[in-house]
């Protein structure tokens, strides 16, 4: 059975159909990503599957279970974590506070426990103090725990939100375009890294990527959406010769010509 | 120039810093009722927080100052004490208030509905006002009901934080903040009416008289001995916000300001953070409520309009948002600006005015300026300090000890499956 199930999600704005009939079965521990042209809803898709929109239509299952309507923290604790297209870090925090804020909801802190600050809750910063300071390390960025998370450069603050994304404790995490805004080097340095989380933390993950070359040299299945509609879908291979995956990217005069 | 010279600057030696203290602490005892004298003890605290030594000494001289030299230089002085316990009050409100605004991000314009929350439980229960509406002549309670009554108020103004939270959460920015405003209002208008059908709060009459606190029965009704509870209310307080900023509610706080997406995606509630900052920030609103009725022994809704709110918003921004110790100076800085500054410079220039040397007409009174200097203040803070007198930093964690920490030694969380995984691959 699939790890995360998509089933016919449709999602409406006023008369813009964002998202229409679109189903998407993700096997555990697989890379799959999501691609199409700009404004093909592959966003609205990922927002639909972390909860902050709800489907007008369809049902998401998680583990076989309805996740649909969920709030986008309760489905984070469920095991689906994301990163954002437009890199969206607690700025002021420093990095490795950041990467804490991740382990949230494992802990159990409340108001009174805080205020006298029980051994319990001691006990447990310690740990999540350090389980942070691991995951910097895990990303390889631990030389920076203690700078504020804005005041990292670019590729850095990536990194940070892939190490705060795994803090949550996913078994699925979705990658909105993790590769943006990277010259060529980084981007190996990326797909290489995204490897290493299926390879050593039997992460399943979903991204959204326009590079192509990262595409096709990471991910073992493709979904293509165009306006909203699933156009395509299969192995890298098939989708490199699917007419109209090239006619959604090129047009159809340039299918023609080719 | 300026900033170099502001990153080179280590620290105030100590050694300034105690003859600052022991000269105005002289000049107070000495010279009475001297203005410029009882400043200067004040602001020594801000010395001590910048004075260049361990956080243990600084503690021990700032808890020296404020617990022993000022009660001993300006303790027989009512006005002093009366002053400084009117900083203290304000800075409790606006710590409270920290968390609301700095912490969380919540601009909460009627904040001093908590206040008055407090204000109204303590003043109510303490004077004979209860026995309009409870039968069998209970009321009114001794004095030594004070203290239970701390909790009560604490306990009372939570609630109101969570009831007025829960329907004015949905909307945030602007919206949050006119929501606020708008309830802020009714709570006061509610208790200028609140005399009929039945009568709780004797409407705008107002209560009186409310009893001072008692201990063993001795009555702690001067400003000497509030000096002391309020006081002490602040080290709970400021206690209180410390632990809360570096824990696991404290950074839900501040993720939930910087970017509510990206909280929610890192399992945080947003409601329920929302809401745990709206309560605590108003519970500590409630305590010094109880404290402000029994200190003024009258309390009528005019005491809780939307000019205290926006006074207690000005010293947490002024001060820097989020950040405690910006806070308090902001705080004492506008009090004693308003209750202190201002007013003794009317003072002088009216004494000119009778002596003739100037001309001052009525209107031209600076204690009538208190909103545009209020509004002064303000925009040369947004220009010039745009964070506020002392910004918040966040505190760097001690990456030693997280390396020789015992739970060092195993992977946690995810990264746990690291062993599992390589040790299946092995069998």
């Amino acid at each position: 059975m699939a790890l995360l199930e998509a089933k016919n999600l449709t999602k409406r704005f006023g008369g813009l159909v964002a998202n229409q009939d679109v189903s998407i079965s993700i096997e555990k521990g697989s890379i799959t990503a999501v691609i199409g042209p700009n404004g093909a809803g592959k966003t609205t898709f990922f927002n639909m599957i972390t909860g902050f929109y709800e489907p007008d239509e369809g049902e998401i299952l998680l583990d076989g279970k309805s996740i649909k309507g969920l709030r986008p923290d309760q489905i984070a604790s469920r095991g689906i974590t994301r990163t954002f297209q437009n890199i969206r870090l607690f700025k002021e925090m420093t990095a490795l506070e950041n990467v804490m804020v991740g382990v949230h909801s494992r802990l159990s802190a409340g108001l009174l426990g805080i205020l006298f600050n029980t051994k319990r809750v001691r006990v447990e910063e310690e740990k999540a103090r350090v389980e942070a300071y691991q995951l910097l390390e895990y990303v390889g960025i631990e030389h920076i725990a203690n700078e504020a998370a804005g005041s990292l450069p670019y590729g850095l603050q990536r990194r940070l939100e892939i190490a705060r994304a795994m803090a949550t404790n996913p078994q699925i995490i979705l990658l909105d375009e993790p590769a943006a805004g990277m010259n060529p080097r980084e981007t190996v340095e990326m797909t290489d890294f995204i490897r290493k989380l299926k390879r050593e933390l039997d992460l399943t993950i979903i991204l959204i990527e326009h590079d192509m070359k990262l595409v096709m040299g990471l991910s073992e299945y493709i979904h293509v959406l165009d306006y909203g509609r699933k156009i395509a879908e299969g192995t890298p291979e098939q989708i490199r010769n699917n007419p109209n995956v090239i006619e959604a990217y090129l047009g159809k005069s340039a299918s023609e010509v080719s | 120039m300026a900033n170099l010279a502001w990153k080179t600057f280590k620290g105030i030696p100590l050694a300034l810093t105690l003859v600052w203290i022991a000269v105005f602490a002289a000049a107070l005892h000495f010279m009475d009722k001297s203005v410029i004298a009882f400043l200067g003890i004040l602001s020594s605290i801000v010395l001590v927080y910048y004075t260049n030594t361990s956080k243990t000494i600084k503690l021990v001289i700032g808890a020296a100052v404020l617990l022993v030299i000022i009660p001993l230089v300006a303790g027989e002085n009512r006005y002093y004490m009366e002053v400084a316990s009117q900083v203290g009050i304000y800075v409790a409100m606006a710590l409270g208030l920290n968390i609301v605004v700095g912490f969380a991000g919540l601009l909460d314009l009627g904040y001093v509905a908590f206040f008055a929350a407090g204000a109204y439980a303590y003043a109510i229960f303490s004077t004979s006002q209860a026995n309009e509406f409870i039968a069998g002549n209970l009321f009114p309670l001794s004095g030594e009901w004070f203290w239970p009554f701390l909790i009560v108020g604490l306990i009372v103004a939570a609630i109101f934080g969570i009831l007025l939270g829960l329907p004015v959460l949905r909307v945030k920015g602007d919206y949050l903040a006119i929501v606020t405003l708008g309830f802020g209002e009714i709570i006061r208008i509610i208790f200028n009416n609140l005399d009929k059908p039945i009568n709780i709060t004797n409407g705008p009459q107002g209560i009186t008289p409310i009893p001072s606190p008692e201990l063993f029965g001795i009555k702690m009704g001067t400003p000497f001995f509030f000096y002391f509870i309020v006081l002490f209310v602040i080290a709970f307080i400021v206690l209180a916000n410390i632990r809360f900023e570096h824990s696991r509610l404290g950074r839900a706080w501040i993720a939930v300001r910087e970017d509510e997406l990206a909280a929610q995606s890192m399992g945080i509630s947003l409601l329920n953070a929302k809401l745990a900052a709206f309560a605590t920030g108003a519970s500590f609103a409630g305590v010094v409520g109880v404290i402000f009725a029994a200190k003024q022994t009258f309390i009528d809704p005019t005491s809780f309009t939307l000019m205290e709110s926006i006074g207690i918003l000005v010293m947490v921004i002024l001060g820097g948002s989020g950040s405690i110790p910006g806070v308090v100076l902001g705080a004492a800085f506008v009090t004693i600006l308003q209750v202190q500054l201002l007013k003794e410079f009317s003072n002088f220039l009216h004494s000119l005015q009778q002596s003739g040397i100037i001309n001052l007409p009525n209107q031209l009174d600076p204690s009538k300026f208190q909103r545009l200097v209020f509004g002064i203040m303000l925009i040369l803070v947004a220009l010039y300090r745009p964070n506020g007198l002392i910004p918040a930093k966040r505190k760097k964690s001690d990456l030693d000890a997280i390396k020789e920490s015992e739970f060092s030694k195993q992977k946690l969380g995810i990264l746990g499956k690291l062993s599992q995984l390589a040790s299946g691959k092995q069998s």
